[in-house]
């Protein structure tokens, strides 16, 4: 039985590595007495994968892994054995069934939110109302928003435009702007949304400060038969 | 959440920045305002490495169960954030309340290696603490030393305290209330000191004072008060299946060296092998009982999620239960996919049949340590392993399916002649040779891989070979050269394959090993000139401890190369580990005698740690 699970980081635990998160998860499963399957062999080990990873220093909402049981708790059951288990910073918030033939859910993500916002000490060069106009005339109104994109080997020019499906801005609690993206995710296009923002600063002339922003993922989607967006969990079923 | 000491753009430039955060599973928090003593636990080398040793999980542990103390830990900040850390300021922190050390009531030190030194002083700079105990006032921490090199705590002892001579089970209780006590009324450092002195098991080197003769050597050391012991008695846990072990260890997030369930199963060892200061430390021998050890298995294993769990022990093969426990934890792990991890067994039938079961036999390597290549020189050095043993287990491995073997041995022991070196290729041939002898070409899984790794011999205090010289750098490298030419003469020398150790590291460990107090100034020459993590070969820098010895007038010869006489004071006479200085010296000629002594199960040879009252010298009479 396919299972899919989702969890949220936070504060401290975003200077986890991928690696280690995974690690940290494999032994979580145990302690919670998850009924995991293994591969098999001589060193098995448990059938889990992750979506679409987040670097070291990124905070999030909407993480996945799923995972192959040979058994299974309630969702009730389940979220509480884990969360039992865990340590402050990282929270389980969904545990669903998935049909038998589901894709991993590193197979089919198609997008994520992110909410990039300015952390302590450090201040946005303009103001909300002027981000708002800034993102209106040089992306909103834009037929493309083409950036150059280096890699090892060469630079080329990429249109960024019709993988942004959402570029707003809004004002935080501490008064500083946070900005809403939603952008294409996956083995195909994926785009950070640090690389929209460092973007905009550059047409704007501003320099960007990767220092300042602290990056959070909101939710991870993927698409349903009709092209819609939806979360990675509205695939699978509570169990009861 | 704990708001970590460092800030977000120091952690985002640095290397693994979860070594610095805290926050591991099993990790304990508590309120600083509901706790009388904070104590920072301190293994002095980068977190991986730190965090795999099971003695400060046990002290942790111990601590954090009294509700008047807070145990955190701390470890060697690696140089990318050492260097941050300076420039900036930034006070070492504890892990868990990341908060800094120096507002601790104790920073304790594991001392588990020699080139371990440098850091202790980078612990203590980092802390923004004196590095000198002299230097210390009322309201720095009392900085306390333990673990193995505090059975010759005088090269550091300038930067401790307090030396904890033993197991830490025994007397911390008392050193606490005693602190606590002192803390109640006009707290005074030295007259604290001076209290804690009178513990057993606890040196203050403060308190003692070292007169020289002419030619260097110690001429006496004595107490400076009357009401201080002259002799410091190593402490040893006797009721060792009654005393605290953690159930719930802290797991880390990044990977440690040691990344799985530590099972200790008991401490000491009865086989008396003349190089091993563990073997003589330790001593008696202490078995836990079978029955507390499952439980205890049962409980990490639910606690922790580890994948696997080992047996830690001197010498596993001689744990009288061991045939239950392994078929208890094979029996308990498999259904959960736990891997067993069997560390210092004797390969023999019992051995083989059980590693079979638990290891994949085509990829796992079988490890023999005859320590030296000629019987001869193993008589020498009481490893009581004939050479039936070594090729009757390796032709049982064979035919169990295992084709890669790997050889530890020493050079540069006492009394190693040309043949004893020329031996261990000699063995490692015979091996090979029996491979294609046992096993038939069709069945054969490639080729055999014998793997020869030789250490040199360094001689450490309370040991029978303490007074043994060392010899120079270049000589090693001589003894290695001559074991690699005649391997190549061997007829199956295409199996073998022969990795030595540093040389350099060998003779300066040795120093630091056997060094009394005027040493102190050359690790605090080779700390102020930018040396640390000793212990890493692509970061030490032996020029530099050359220049440091040359600076503080100390010589090589005398610590390091020379012979001691066994009428010399040496630097570490006045701890009583229990083993009498008879008994060594007894050993030290049996030694060059090349006769064996019996292990402890066979015959008691009298060694003086039946005093203890307990263990293995007390086995058949309860």
């Amino acid at each position: 039985m396919k299972i899919r699970i989702k969890f949220r980081r936070f504060g401290t635990m975003k200077f986890l590595g991928h690696l280690d998160l995974m690690r940290y998860f494999q032994k979580a499963v145990r302690r919670a007495q998850i009924d995991i399957c293994y591969s098999e062999g001589y060193s098995p080990h448990q059938i889990m994968s992750f979506a679409a990873p987040l670097g070291v220093g990124i905070t999030s909402d909407g993480e996945y892994f799923d995972i192959e049981v040979n058994s299974t708790m309630s969702t009730k059951q389940a979220l509480e054995a884990l969360n039992a288990t865990m340590v402050e910073g990282i929270e389980v918030t969904g545990y669903v069934a998935l049909p038998d033939n589901a894709k991993t859910a590193m197979a089919i993500v198609a997008a994520a939110d992110y909410r990039l916002t300015f952390k302590d000490g450090y201040e946005s060069p303009c103001s909300v109302l002027e981000w708002q106009e800034h993102i209106q005339t040089l992306f909103t109104e834009q037929g493309s928003f083409t950036i150059l994109k280096k890699t090892k080997k060469s630079e080329r020019e990429v249109d960024l435009k019709p993988l942004v499906y959402n570029f707003s801005v809004a004002e935080d609690e501490n008064g500083k702007p946070a900005f809403f993206l939603q952008v294409s995710t996956g083995s195909i296009d994926n785009i950070k949304p640090e690389l929209v923002l460092a973007s905009l600063y550059e047409k704007l002339g501003y320099i960007y400060d990767e220092r300042a922003i602290q990056i959070h993922r909101l939710e991870v989607y993927t698409r349903d038969d009709a092209g819609a967006l939806v979360s990675l969990l509205a695939l699978g079923t509570p169990v009861e | 959440m704990t708001k970590l000491a460092l800030s977000d753009e120091i952690l985002m430039q640095i290397d693994k920045p979860a070594r610095y955060i805290g926050n591991e599973l099993n990790a304990v928090k508590k309120n600083k305002a509901d706790v009388d003593i904070r104590f920072a636990m301190c293994f002095p080398d980068v977190y991986e490495i730190g965090m795999s040793h099971l003695g400060i999980q046990i002290l942790y542990d111990m601590f954090n169960k009294r509700s008047d103390t807070w145990c955190e830990r701390v470890y060697s900040p690696w140089p990318d954030l050492h260097a941050i850390m300076k420039e900036q300021n930034i006070p070492l922190f504890g892990l868990e309340s990341q908060e800094p050390l120096k507002e601790f009531d104790f920073i304790g030190i594991t001392l588990q290696y020699e080139m371990c030194y440098t850091n202790i002083l980078q612990i203590l700079d980092l802390s923004q603490v004196p590095l000198l105990s002299k230097d210390r006032t009322n309201d720095d921490p009392i900085v306390i030393g333990g673990g193995p090199c505090s059975y010759n705590p005088e090269p550091i002892a300038d930067f401790f305290d307090i030396f904890y001579i033993g197991e830490g089970e025994v007397v911390y209780g008392k050193l606490l209330e005693l602190y606590k006590e002192h803390k109640k009324g006009c707290y005074d450092r030295a007259a604290f000191l001076h209290d804690a002195a009178k513990i057993p098991g606890l040196y203050v080197p403060a308190l003692y004072e070292v007169t020289y003769r002419e030619d260097n050597t110690i001429a006496a050391f004595t107490p400076i008060y009357d009401d201080i012991p002259h002799t410091i008695k190593k402490q040893v846990e006797m009721q060792l299946s009654e005393a605290v072990y953690p159930e719930k260890p802290v797991v880390p997030f990044i990977k440690a060296t040691q990344d799985r369930i530590v099972l200790e199963i008991q401490r000491g060892c009865i086989r008396g092998c003349r190089f091993c200061q563990a073997g003589m430390i330790y001593r008696p021998n202490r078995e836990k009982r079978v029955s507390d050890l499952k439980e205890k298995a049962r409980q990490m294993i639910r606690n922790t999620g580890y994948e696997e769990i080992s047996l830690s022990s001197l010498s596993s093969s001689d744990y009288k239960e061991l045939p239950e426990l392994l078929d208890f934890l094979m029996d308990e792990c498999k259904d959960q996919h736990i891997n067993i991890s069997l560390p210092s067994l004797r390969i023999d039938a019992f051995s083989l049949d059980v590693m079979s079961k638990v290891q994949d036999v085509k990829k796992s390597s079988l490890t023999f340590a005859p320590e030296a290549g000629s019987q001869r020189m193993r008589n020498v050095i009481n490893k009581g392993l004939t050479v039936e043993n070594i090729l009757g287990g390796a032709e049982e491995a064979f035919k169990g399916g295992w084709n890669k073997v790997k050889l530890y041995f020493m050079l540069g022991l006492p009394t190693e002649t040309e043949e004893d070196m020329r031996a261990i290729p000699e063995l490692a041939n015979d091996i090979a040779a029996l491979y294609y002898d046992t096993v038939p070409k069709e069945q054969r899984n490639g080729k055999c891989q014998v793997t020869i790794s030789t250490s040199f011999f360094v001689p450490k205090p309370f040991t029978p070979f303490q007074w043994a010289g060392m010899f120079t750098p270049d000589d090693y490298l001589g003894r290695a050269k001559i074991v690699n030419d005649h391997l190549k003469e061997q007829l199956n020398h295409k199996s073998i394959r022969y990795n030595w150790h540093e040389a350099d590291v060998t003779v300066l460990e040795g120093l630091l090993a056997r060094g009394d107090r005027r040493v102190a100034k050359a690790i605090l020459y080779v700390y102020e000139h930018g040396g640390f993590f000793d212990a890493w070969r692509e970061i030490f820098d032996y020029n530099r401890w050359l220049e440091a010895f040359e600076a503080c007038g100390l010589s090589i010869d005398f610590y390091a190369l020379r012979e001691r006489p066994l009428d010399e004071i040496l630097p570490w006479d006045f701890i009583d580990i229990g083993v009498t200085k008879e008994f060594m010296i007894r050993e030290w000629n049996q030694a060059h005698k090349e006769t064996v002594t019996p292990n402890c199960r066979m015959r008691c040879s009298g060694c003086g740690a039946k005093e203890f009252h307990g263990g293995v010298c007390y086995e058949d009479k309860n």
